[in-house]
Parts: structure tokens; sequence; C-alpha cells
């Protein structure tokens, strides 16, 4: 499994991997909408696209994975694919894109709504040759 | 957590001393059983925050603590800005001005009860709830600049609820200095269908009826007895919080290194009190207060709506509305001195004494009422703040059950239909938006909330007045 969520006392942790950190970004996407969704039950058929930027690689996957959620909830939408490209240093700039769907709670089998994005746990490195990206999100 | 390095002050108060970079010592509220099942991330993240400039006489944790965000979840903490002290993100949190809003029915139990099948499949069917769910409000970007400015005030306004209903709020409804224009549009435009929806989690609507009396006196006050059946709203400022608080991170974050605020955790992301990037987080929590205000003010109006349709004799009026997740000014004396203090409870609910102008008049002779949520197959309490409080917690008390259980782990252990058929058999019909949510929110994943509360009671921070039995509970 490329991505997971892992136990906190309160929320949930989600964390992706990969052989790049473009990887390891989409995957850490792909945990976080698991916990909303059943993620297979989600089509990808519309996308939107993001941008965003941040001065450190964890500061940068906390503002990926909010800005994903706040797409989702202004296009009232769900994703479940993911397309990250890095670029840049102080500051590192983020593109990416998200596909999904319209939120249907007849088609989606729904879960637990995510607030947010945290800081807590917050870790984005390398172990050896995988790339990690994970954080506690806030439900 | 390890108990050799604390100091007992007494059976139930416990120091964490002063050491390293902490300003003011550490302080847990707790029976040493609740201490010994604490995570000792609590320890952790109270020393962290007692490093904080400006804090006043300790950083508290209340009896249900557990990891948080910066905060431990159940953490107090008064910054004073004349001696630079901080506004901080971990101590609010995402979701702004979370709480608890109790309204009586004028009914007893035994009247309910055979109209209470109805009434729960209404309140399910016209309360909004659970992932994805629209209000029935639909705001232009100019409605909600009048909502983060109004709060319940601007709810009122609007025909939902009456004006006496604005008494029983805490800052009578409106929180002053909120200021939309500190809000993004993001954060507005997120909201424009979200205002009167009870959201998902652990948030919910509960019918409740006293089932012990502890304190005759303060709860003739509060208009208990009983028997008496009240509805309780758990929720907060839905999107338009969570927005803020994605927005303000990163600025606070940056905020910190600017001001060289030595924060040890990048979740303590914060400003000082009197700095530009200080009060404009400020005045966009203010305005996130207004909105959770309003958004409560909205769902009661359906409540009642509901029960003038179901049960037309109950006479739903307001006992009290708290919030659990804020920063607000207030005055405290400290080294015996009066000063205005920004008090941070995240997970902590505010408990004020007798006296004390902002609890209602009609109150003020027993202290404000102290809103307990519980799990929804065990109990919530009614308590009210003492004078003790006020030195021991600035006023702060517990403010629920706290988990023992991840959502991970419960789910492993819990299946939501199998939960809700339990709960039945023990005469509470809960009606759910997803069973996964079910199963997260088991009462088994949490802690006893009993033994948190008596332990707030033994600590002389609030004291015991009803204790609640859930009878129908509709969840996000």
């Amino acid at each position: 499994m490329d991505y997971e969520t892992f136990e906190h006392e309160a929320d949930i942790g989600i964390a992706g991997y990969g052989s790049t950190l473009e990887e390891a970004f989409e995957n850490a996407a792909r945990a976080m909408f698991s916990v909303m969704v059943e993620l297979e039950s989600v089509e990808p058929k519309d996308e939107v696209r993001v941008r965003v930027e941040a001065e450190e690689a964890d500061i940068l996957l906390v503002e990926w994975l909010n800005e994903l959620l706040s797409q989702a909830h202004l296009n009232e939408m769900l994703f479940s694919e993911f397309d990250v490209r890095i670029q840049g240093q102080e500051p590192m700039r983020l593109e990416g894109t998200a596909r999904g769907e319209k939120l249907n709670p007849e088609k989606h089998e729904l879960k637990v709504e995510v607030k947010a994005a945290t800081y807590s746990m917050l870790e984005v490195g390398r172990e050896g040759e995988r790339y990690f990206a994970r954080c506690v999100v806030d439900v | 957590m390890e108990l050799r390095s604390l100091t007992k002050r007494d059976e139930y108060e416990w120091e964490i001393p002063k050491q390293g970079c902490m300003n003011v010592p550490g302080r847990i509220f707790a029976t040493k059983a609740l201490l010994e099942e604490m995570d000792e991330k609590v320890r952790e993240q109270i020393s962290n925050v007692a490093c904080l400039p400006g804090i006043q006489r300790a950083a508290i944790a209340m009896p249900d603590a557990h990891w948080g965000y910066g905060f431990p979840i159940g953490g107090v903490g008064a910054f004073d800005p004349e001696e630079n002290g901080v506004i901080c993100m971990g101590g609010i949190g995402f979701d702004i001005s979370c709480g608890v809003r109790t309204m009586r029915t004028g009914m007893s139990i035994d009247e309910l009860k055979p109209k209470i099948e109805r009434l729960v499949e209404e309140l399910y069917r016209r309360v909004p709830a659970g992932l994805g769910s629209k209000g029935k409000l639909h705001l232009s970007m100019q409605g909600i600049d009048e909502v983060l400015r109004g709060g319940a005030v601007w709810a009122v306004e609007k025909g939902y609820g009456y004006e006496e209903d604005l008494e029983y709020i805490e800052e009578h409804g409106r929180m002053e200095g909120a200021k939309p224009e500190n809000v993004s549009e993001r954060a507005k435009r997120r909201q424009l269908h979200e205002v009167g929806t009870l959201g998902s989690g652990n948030h919910y609507l509960e019918v409740q009826y006293v089932s012990e009396v502890y304190d005759e006196a303060a709860a003739r006050v509060y208009g208990l007895e009983k028997g008496s059946v009240v509805v309780s709203v758990h929720c907060g400022s839905r999107a338009l919080g969570h927005q803020i608080g994605m927005d303000y991170i990163k600025e606070l974050y940056k905020a910190a290194k600017k001001y060289g605020i030595p924060i040890r955790d990048k979740e303590l992301a914060c400003a000082p009190i009197n700095s530009p990037e200080g009060e404009r987080y400020f005045s966009a929590v203010a305005a996130g207060i207004n909105c959770a205000l309003a958004n409560r003010q909205v769902i009661s109006h359906l409540v009642r709506q509901v029960f003038e349709d179901v049960v037309p004799e109950a006479e739903v009026e307001m006992l009290y509305d708290i919030s659990h997740n804020t920063c607000k000014p207030e005055e405290h004396e400290v080294e015996g001195r009066r000063r205005l203090l920004y008090v941070h409870r995240k997970g902590s609910t505010r408990a004020l004494g007798p006296g004390r102008k902002e609890v209602p008049r009609e109150y003020r002779s027993v202290g404000q009422p102290v809103l307990i949520g519980g799990t929804m197959g065990t109990c919530s309490f009614i308590l009210r703040g003492t004078e003790d409080g006020l030195e021991k917690a600035f006023g702060s008390a517990c403010h629920g059950a706290g988990r023992a259980m991840s959502r991970k782990q419960a789910k492993r252990v819990y299946r939501g239909e199998r939960v809700v058929q339990e709960l039945r058999a023990k005469g509470i019909i809960v009606r759910a938006h997803s069973w996964a949510g079910v199963a997260e929110e088991a009462p088994g994943a949490y802690k006893d909330v009993e033994k948190v509360v008596d332990a707030v009671h033994a600590a002389k921070l609030a004291y015991k007045v009803v204790k609640l039995k859930p009878v129908a509970c509709v969840k996000g």
C-alpha cells in the first residue's frame, strides 16, 4: 500500500509514500480522502487544478492538503486521484491536479468530514529510496 | 503519565514544576487514576505552552485532557498583552467556538415518551447534518459579513429565535471585535450554504432528561427538576472556522519567527496580541465565534419548529450556550492586580462563578451553567461555575469525556449498526448519517465522563448540578 492512515488519540494520521516527493504528496492526498470516503466509489471524472507554495516541504504538504479540502468543499466534490509537480526552493512551488466527481450521498460511501490537515506529527522526508509525507488531520 | 516528575498540590491538583524555558509551572487537575491514564503528551504540550511569552499563573490541563494540537485538548492558557502575551492557534484550533447549547422544553420524560420516535425522525430529517450536507439558508457574501459581525443577534434579527435567547448566550450572542474584512473570501464562500448545519464527527443533537439532581437549589435556578426534558446541540463554526484556521496557521507560523518567539512545536504558531498579525487573527477568531453562535441559533430554530409540529405543548426555551474552543479577553486578578487577559480555552469550558457580570442575571446567585457533553450512550452533565475555579483555572472546567480509544481502533472494535442496536436496547434512539461515524463515536471509545466530571467537582472548578441521560441522538 502506498498510503495509509495511522492511530492518533483524538483524530487520525495520514501518510503517503513514493519514489519521489511528488508521489508521496499524491498518496498523502489519497490517504486523507480515504478518511472521508471509500476511494473506490469516487470516479475521476472532473478535474481541479491547484497551486500552493511554502518555504519548507512540510509546510507545503499541509498547504496542499488544505487547499484540496477547500477546493473539494467549494466545488462540492470528492477527489480520488492526484498529480503533483514541485519546483523551486524557498519557496517551493507546487502545481497539482485533483480528479474526482460531485459528492453524491447515494453513490459515495461517506465517512467523516476532515476539518483540516494540521502541523501535528507533520513530517516529510526520505527513508532510503522511499519518500514519505505524513501528518494528523483534524476530524 | 508518569507521576514521579509531578508535584502533588492536593488530591486533585498536580504541578509540573517550572523548568527550562517555562515561564510558569504547568498544572493538571485530575485524580490519580485519571492522571495515570493520561497521555504523556499532555505533560509535554502543557510544558511547551508554559514557555510561551506573557503566560500568566500556569499552563493548565483539565481532567479530560488528551493529546491535542500544540495545546492539549482540555488546555487553558491566559496571556497578558502588556507582557508580550500571545494569541496562539493551538489554543483555539480549527473548529472555532465549537460548543454546546442546551434548551429546556417544559416537558417531563414521561410526557414526551409516546412521541419520541416521531420527534427524532423529524429532527434527523430537518436538521441538516453529515458530510456534504447543506443548510436551508443561502446567504450572499454581504449576508455572511452580517453573520460574522452579528452572531446570534443577527440570527434573532432575521427571525431565528427570540430576543430573550440572547441573554443566555456567552457575550450575549455577539462577540465584540469581529472584523469580517480579516476573514478570507474563500472562508466566507465556503459558509454560504453552511449556516444552520450540524457537521459530522463528534457533533450531535440530543434529546435528554434530568436523571439525577445533585444541587436542588441551583437546578431550580436553571429551571430544571428530575425528569425534565432538554435538547442539546453540539457543533461549531463549520467550514468558515476551519478555513480561518487554514488561512492563519502559515501566517502565525511566520509571525512567530518574525517576532523571535521560541515555539517548541510548529502547532504553537502564534503572534503577540499587540501586533498587526495578532490583532488580525483575533478579529478573525471573533468573527468565527459569531459564525458558531449564529449557527447554533439557527439550528435551535429548526429544533423549535420540529417541536411545534410534533410536540406542540412543549415550550422550548434557552438554558445556556457555551463555547469550548475560544480565545476571549476577560478580566482576572493576578498577583493582586485586575488585568485584561486573553484566555485560550481549547476543549475547555468557561465556568464563571457567582457574581461575575458575564453570568446572566437570573443565574448570577449560583454561577454560570457549565454544559458538559458526554457520548451518545452515556450521559451529559450541567455544572455551575465556582469562585475557587476563577482562582485555580481562570474560571474553566472540562468539556467532555475525552477519547480513550483512537478513531481507527474504535472502528476495528465497533460496528456502527451494532452500536445503534445496542443503544436502542438501552432505550436510546440513534439516527446517524454515517455508520463509520457512529463506530468512531461509540460510547466505549471515550473515557468515563462521570469520572471526569467528579474530578472537576472535587477540584472545585465547577460543581455538579444535574446529570442528563439521552433518549434520542442525531449524529452527522
